[in-house]
């Protein structure tokens, strides 16, 4: 008996399950791409507008953007100074871990010399970090200087977001897209000038 | 069998392998001839798979899965369908339940040697199965979309984002939507309800027949296979029917009446089984003071918590569901079962099952320094368990397993 030659046979196989193979990408494409935001999901997560003239100095509010909460805190005089002395608590100080937006234009992070504009969800686990200005001993930090305490797993931040060392969240709370028209602020749009 | 039944038996049979089948995997399958309690959590587990399957397809006909409705639905579901507390209330012990007799008969797997040669795979399919399961409780815990369903979700889902590079867009990916939204319950409804049932029939299916090919063990780890009788039956075997069946009926009943037990009296667990936070609807600005899993996901819970770092503790987490699937490997052991093992097994199986309770216990309570510590200890024991186990198996003296059950 010959010896069968399988070569032609096993290239014809090798070369018709590469082309079939390749129709794999195309059929996965729109089963994928259809759990991406639908294009509803993405209207609704356009900016908020919001009238910041009537808070009160070290007043926090919450505003939702995209049902997230949005941190707005009309930072006082003492804790704009106070943040220096927390410096070295700090892991990213000047938050080059994370795309900072308005880097280097105020202390309070954001487009204001006043008012701070942080996300308020956790970098850690998605929590929403609890806010506690007061200066005074907390069970969580003896040296307590006033920031944000994540209830969840135990995640520290300053007054303007910027994470501790040694604690889960491994980022600064970052800051949204925003601009201020006068007093009103809208967040989830830059509005083009820094 | 005479008759027109007989006739259209024959039929069938001639046709369809049922009397063959019905033979080889149930009525004359052999089974050894002793074994302990610690055996009937298998059968207790497809009893609880069943039980989730008919409450569930009865819970999906009155639950509705969009944003506005799912919470409000759950409501109606528990006052104004007739019965559908106790469909409702059966499902959610089921869940519990389901976890429990799993992980007593996981617990039965590392006391007797069950995935030692040929029965590795037996093994593996059954992680698999666990890891199923602990996905599919996940999902079916977001469905009601209260307060613990979506802050659970929200953490979860925020281990994705601790992948380098495509973590965020994937987070994204998962919701399909900023935060969890309707769009992210009715694709958790979809895998919940289908998808995931059908991974885990399947692999159940496979477990079994794995099983039945290479026969279930005893808790002497001796192997019946070596001593058959002239039709090649294991001398230590009885035939499933009636010596199993009946046997497994009596735990079955007691079973059934622990879990009655549960439904009708105590079907929140006290805030174990369905969390208190989880009667409030879900608010996406608050998060609950305390947030913990089910006691089910608690040890795995108090795992990610004890690292401080959130790649660290993804990694942990999933290394510690990772490392089961590879046991059999991991033991070079002469000897299956604990009763002729040697003492550093023993010592090694007794700390690795405290550990895993205290994990489990620290998961559920909020985090202090002495806690943290703790389950950083327990964390330590439990991998050290699987990753010494290598070692501690090969250099330990072992008693000699007799021949015959």
């Amino acid at each position: 008996m010959q010896e069968k030659d399988n070569t032609r046979r096993k290239v014809l196989i090798g070369l018709t399950s590469a082309v079939g193979l390749s129709g794999v990408p195309f059929v996965a494409t729109p089963f994928i791409a259809a759990w991406n935001p639908s294009a509803r999901a993405k209207a609704a997560g356009a900016s908020v507008k919001i009238d910041v003239s009537k808070m009160q100095y070290g007043q926090q509010i919450q505003v939702a953007w995209r049902k997230q909460p949005v941190f707005v805190i009309r930072q006082t005089k003492e804790s704009l100074a106070g943040l220096e002395q927390t410096l070295s608590k700090l892991s990213d100080p000047n938050s080059e871990a994370i795309d900072e937006p308005y880097r280097g234009l105020n202390a309070t992070r954001s487009k204001s010399s006043e008012y701070s504009v942080i996300a308020g969800v956790c970098t850690h686990l998605g929590c929403s970090p609890k806010y506690h200005p007061e200066v005074e001993p907390k069970p969580w930090d003896a040296s307590w200087s006033g920031g944000f305490f994540c209830p969840c797993h135990g995640s520290m931040f300053d007054m303007v977001g910027r994470v501790f060392k040694g604690v889960p969240a491994p980022t600064n709370l970052p800051v949204p897209p925003h601009f201020f028209d006068g007093s009103i602020l809208t967040i989830g749009e830059d509005g083009g000038v820094a | 069998m005479n008759g027109v039944v007989g006739k259209m038996f024959g039929w069938f049979n001639s046709r369809l392998p049922i009397a063959n089948t019905f033979e080889r995997h149930l009525s004359k399958h052999p089974v050894p001839s002793k074994v302990n309690f610690w055996y009937l959590f298998g059968a207790l587990a497809s009893v609880v798979l069943i039980i989730q399957i008919i409450s569930g397809i009865w819970l999906i006909m009155p639950y509705s899965n969009t944003e506005e409705q799912a919470f409000s639905s759950i409501e109606y579901i528990m006052r104004d369908v007739d019965y559908g507390w106790v469909i409702r209330y059966m499902h959610t012990t089921g869940a519990s339940m389901f976890f429990a007799v799993v992980y007593l008969h996981m617990f039965r797997g590392l006391l007797y040697g069950s995935y030692q040669k040929p029965k590795e795979l037996v093994w593996v399919f059954g992680c698999a199965i666990y890891l199923a399961m602990m996905a599919e409780g996940f999902l079916g815990y977001v469905l009601p979309y209260g307060q613990m369903s979506y802050w659970g979700a929200q953490v979860i889902i925020s281990l994705f984002g601790a992948i380098p590079y495509i973590g965020e867009s994937l987070e994204l990916w998962v919701r399909g939507d900023y935060y969890i939204s309707g769009i992210t319950v009715s694709r958790f409804f979809a895998l919940h309800v289908v998808a995931l049932p059908l991974v885990l029939i399947a692999l159940v299916f496979l477990h079994l027949i794995a099983l039945h090919e290479v026969g279930a063990g005893n808790p002497e780890g001796v192997d019946i296979e070596e001593h058959l009788d002239e039709d090649g039956v294991p001398l230590d075997s009885v035939p499933f029917f009636p010596y199993k069946v009946l046997n497994a009926l009596v735990g079955i009943g007691v079973f059934m009446t622990v879990f009655a037990i549960i439904m009708f009296f105590f079907p929140e667990g006290g805030g174990y089984f369905i969390e208190m936070a989880n009667f409030e609807k879900a608010n996406p600005l608050v998060t609950p003071e305390h947030i913990a899993p089910v006691w089910y996901y608690s040890p795995y819970y108090a795992m990610l918590r004890a690292v401080p770092d959130k790649l660290g503790g993804l990694i942990v987490m999933g290394s510690a569901v990772a490392i089961l699937f590879v046991v059999p490997w991991l033991d070079n052991s002469k000897a299956a079962s604990i009763r002729y093992k040697g003492v550093y097994s023993k010592v090694a199986l007794a700390l690795f099952g405290i550990s895993f309770l205290t994990l489990g216990y620290l998961g559920t309570v909020g985090v202090t320094e002495v806690r943290k510590t703790m389950s950083i200890i327990c964390t330590f024991i439990y991998f050290a368990f699987f990753i010494l186990m290598p070692v501690y198996t090969k250099f330990e003296k072992t008693k000699k397993v007799p021949e015959r059950l």
